[in-house]
């Protein structure tokens, strides 16, 4: 789950790192009296979790409480990116001198989290990767034994900042591994990490992405990740159920068990000319009303027209399967054409209840998709 | 020879008492798998299936000599229960479970790294060997039959679809090994390349990839850079995910440009690896003599 900026920096506060001063807003009106009690120039930043929001026109200006209203009416209710902007940051505007940039994040091959730093913030760090790897230190961080101050400043010393900065610079660093370690989050980033004129280091940006396996022990976010910004509705429906469901925009619905087979029975439909409207992994052993439910909210979907259901049976009995089906076409307002793939256990006994009910079925994955694209 | 189990596996089941543990405990003991032990904290004293369930591990590994452990542990309590199996000695940890929390993988899997003890998942459907017929593991093992084609996979279902084609033509496996879903997992391709690479039952391997980090370019490069001496035939699943999204499996999400199709299907050509477009086509490309 990615968290808005205003939320990510909240966390973060809390943690000792310095964070502008500022305040959400959803009115014009209430960013103009945020503008006002911040008596300065001010930024108004939108509260979306994509990227490069600034450059989509997504962060602007104003010199006054009246420009705040002004430019905060322009940016409530715009799509950025494919996102309505609900929710708006007026934060004071920094006098800046340096831009730096500060992250921890996992490293899937080493298995471990890693440390970035950069003298070079504010722009996409995979840019400055590519284009001056000098001006970023990375350090792959001992899980056992985790990431001390020295080690920080050691990962800075490149970088040749005063004595001073660099130990502020590598607090901020220890600072956002523990907060990675306790907030259970996949991503700390700041950037920019700031320094200004003044001379304090600052988050002028921040983003944080928590683990969705880790929520049971995070009830400070359970209401939270209901809404997550990047689902659809239909996802947001789903993700309420505890089905693994994803919104493509094609018109075959996809039902089965277990990821990997569901992303390759939509990688099959399109090889054979056809589009996919979703993903949905009913997962392994599921229950019959998980099954009927599951195909009800493909079937349901406006812009399906009909449905491919591909089971292997595991733990997952095929004869359940089927009472899932012939259940799910009882129960649909408006029932599609379905084809059903099923091979493993109780497969005998899942096909009679197919029969019975005269609902199409296969063995083959091949058959069961070409009948699928032609209904 | 074989990989990762032997005639030696001793099996203890951690949460043998719960429905999952109970099930799959009847099933790998009827498959042929050594069972030895159950562990459920306070309800030692029982046997499930024949087989007598302790409270802890220490106790288990005593009284029965077991090596190997196979978890059905709820996600919040896996950490606890995979530390605790390092601690006291198991040699092999197969972790079922899903839905473990990233921080707590990265801490159990770099204490095994350091104490040299193999983990296999969390998030995977385990392993399987139907020549010496044991299984520890989740898979239905009656699509499963002994031949010369190791499989290594991310996902459970794709493994079981891929191996029921090959039984069906003939082509018998060695070895299959469900690696997991998720993005911090124990053993990875190139762990288990290196194993197969020595199993003389072995003399293909197919690699069942799918989108979502590095780990088939780093199987590429390892295949390229040692000069493979075996048929290696790859599949990826996801072609057409689209970007940002977790497709079911938290490992399987494209971040940015990394973690595409494309990229990994690119690594495997510029090792010569044959990738194949349709699962079932695997079948035609492996060298099945």
């Amino acid at each position: 789950m990615k968290l808005f900026e205003y939320e990510a920096k909240s966390i973060l506060q809390n943690y000792g790192i310095s964070i502008p001063r500022g305040k959400v807003a959803q009115t014009p009106e209430a960013a103009a009296a945020i503008a006002q009690e911040l008596g300065s120039k001010v930024f108004l930043k939108s509260q979306i979790t994509v990227s490069g929001r600034g450059k989509a026109g997504g962060i602007l200006a104003a010199a006054n409480p009246t420009e705040a209203a002004t430019v905060a009416a322009s940016l409530i209710g715009k799509i950025i990116k494919g996102i309505q902007v609900h929710t708006l940051l007026v934060e004071e505007r920094l006098d800046l001198k340096e831009q730096y940039y500060a992250s921890i994040t996992v490293d899937r091959q080493a298995k471990c989290f890693v440390a970035l730093a950069s003298t070079s913030g504010g722009v996409d760090i995979e840019d400055v990767a590519k284009n001056t790897p000098e001006k970023i230190s990375r350090l792959k961080i001992d899980p056992l034994i985790g990431l001390s101050q020295a080690a920080a400043l050691k990962m800075l010393e490149q970088f040749k900042l005063s004595q001073e900065d660099a130990a502020i610079f590598a607090r901020i660093l220890v600072i956002l591994y523990k907060a990675a370690i306790e907030k259970d989050a996949e991503l700390v980033e700041l950037n920019p990490l700031v320094k200004t004129a003044q001379g304090a280091f600052m988050a002028a940006d921040a983003r944080m992405t928590i683990d969705d396996n880790a929520m049971f022990r995070h009830p400070e976010f359970a209401e939270r990740s209901l809404k997550q910004e990047e689902d659809t509705p239909r996802e947001a429906e789903a993700r309420k159920q505890h089905y693994s469901y994803v919104d493509l925009d094609g018109d075959i619905g996809i039902v089965g068990n277990g990821a990997g087979l569901v992303m390759s029975t939509i990688d099959f439909v399109q090889i054979f000319g056809g589009k996919p409207a979703n993903f949905l992994d009913i997962g392994g052993g599921a229950h019959v009303e998980v099954i009927k439910k599951g195909i009800l909210l493909v079937m349901n979907k406006p812009e399906v027209k009909a449905v491919l259901i591909n089971i292997l049976g595991g733990i997952t009995r095929c004869d359940v399967v089927a009472t899932g089906v012939v259940e799910a076409l009882k129960a649909a307002p408006v029932k599609k054409p379905i084809a059903v793939r099923m091979i493993g256990t109780n497969e005998k006994e899942g096909q009679e209840i197919l029969r019975q009910h005269g609902i199409e079925f296969y063995r083959d994955m091949d058959k069961a998709v070409a009948s699928i694209i032609k209904a | 020879m074989s990989i990762i189990v032997n005639k030696d596996t001793r099996v203890v089941v951690r949460g043998i008492t719960g429905n999952q543990g109970r099930f799959h405990t009847a099933s790998m003991k009827a498959y042929g798998t050594k069972l030895v032990a159950g562990v459920t904290p306070a309800k030692g004293g029982q046997e499930v299936e024949g087989i007598p369930v302790f409270n802890n591990m220490r106790d288990a590994i005593a009284k029965t000599g077991a090596n190997t452990s196979i978890m059905f542990v709820p996600a919040r309590f896996t950490k606890e229960a995979v530390l605790e199996d390092i601690e006291t000695g198991i040699k092999t940890i197969v972790i079922i479970t899903e839905g473990v929390p990233l921080v707590d993988e990265i801490e159990f899997v770099a204490q095994a790294k350091k104490k040299g003890v193999t983990i296999i998942g969390p998030n995977c459907p385990g392993i399987i060997n139907p020549l010496l017929k044991i299984k520890v593991g989740i898979l239905p093992d009656q699509l499963f039959s002994p031949g010369p084609i190791g499989i290594v996979s991310r996902s459970g279902t794709l493994t079981y679809e891929i191996a029921n084609f090959l039984s069906k033509a003939g082509a018998g496996q060695s070895t299959c090994i469900g690696m997991g879903g998720d993005p911090i997992i124990g053993l990875d391709f190139v762990t288990l390349l290196e194993m197969f690479r020595k199993d003389d039952e072995t003399k293909a391997v197919v690699l069942i990839g799918e989108i979502g980090g590095n780990a088939e370019e780093m199987a590429a490069q390892y295949i390229k850079e040692t000069n493979y001496p075996k048929q290696v035939v790859a599949y990826i699943a996801g072609r057409m995910a689209p970007k940002g999204k977790r497709m079911g499996h938290a490992g399987a999400i494209i971040m940015g440009e990394a973690g595409t199709a494309a990229s990994k299907i690119e690594a495997y050509a510029a090792a010569g690896v044959i990738v194949s477009e349709k699962l079932s086509d695997i079948v035609k490309l492996v060298n099945i003599k």
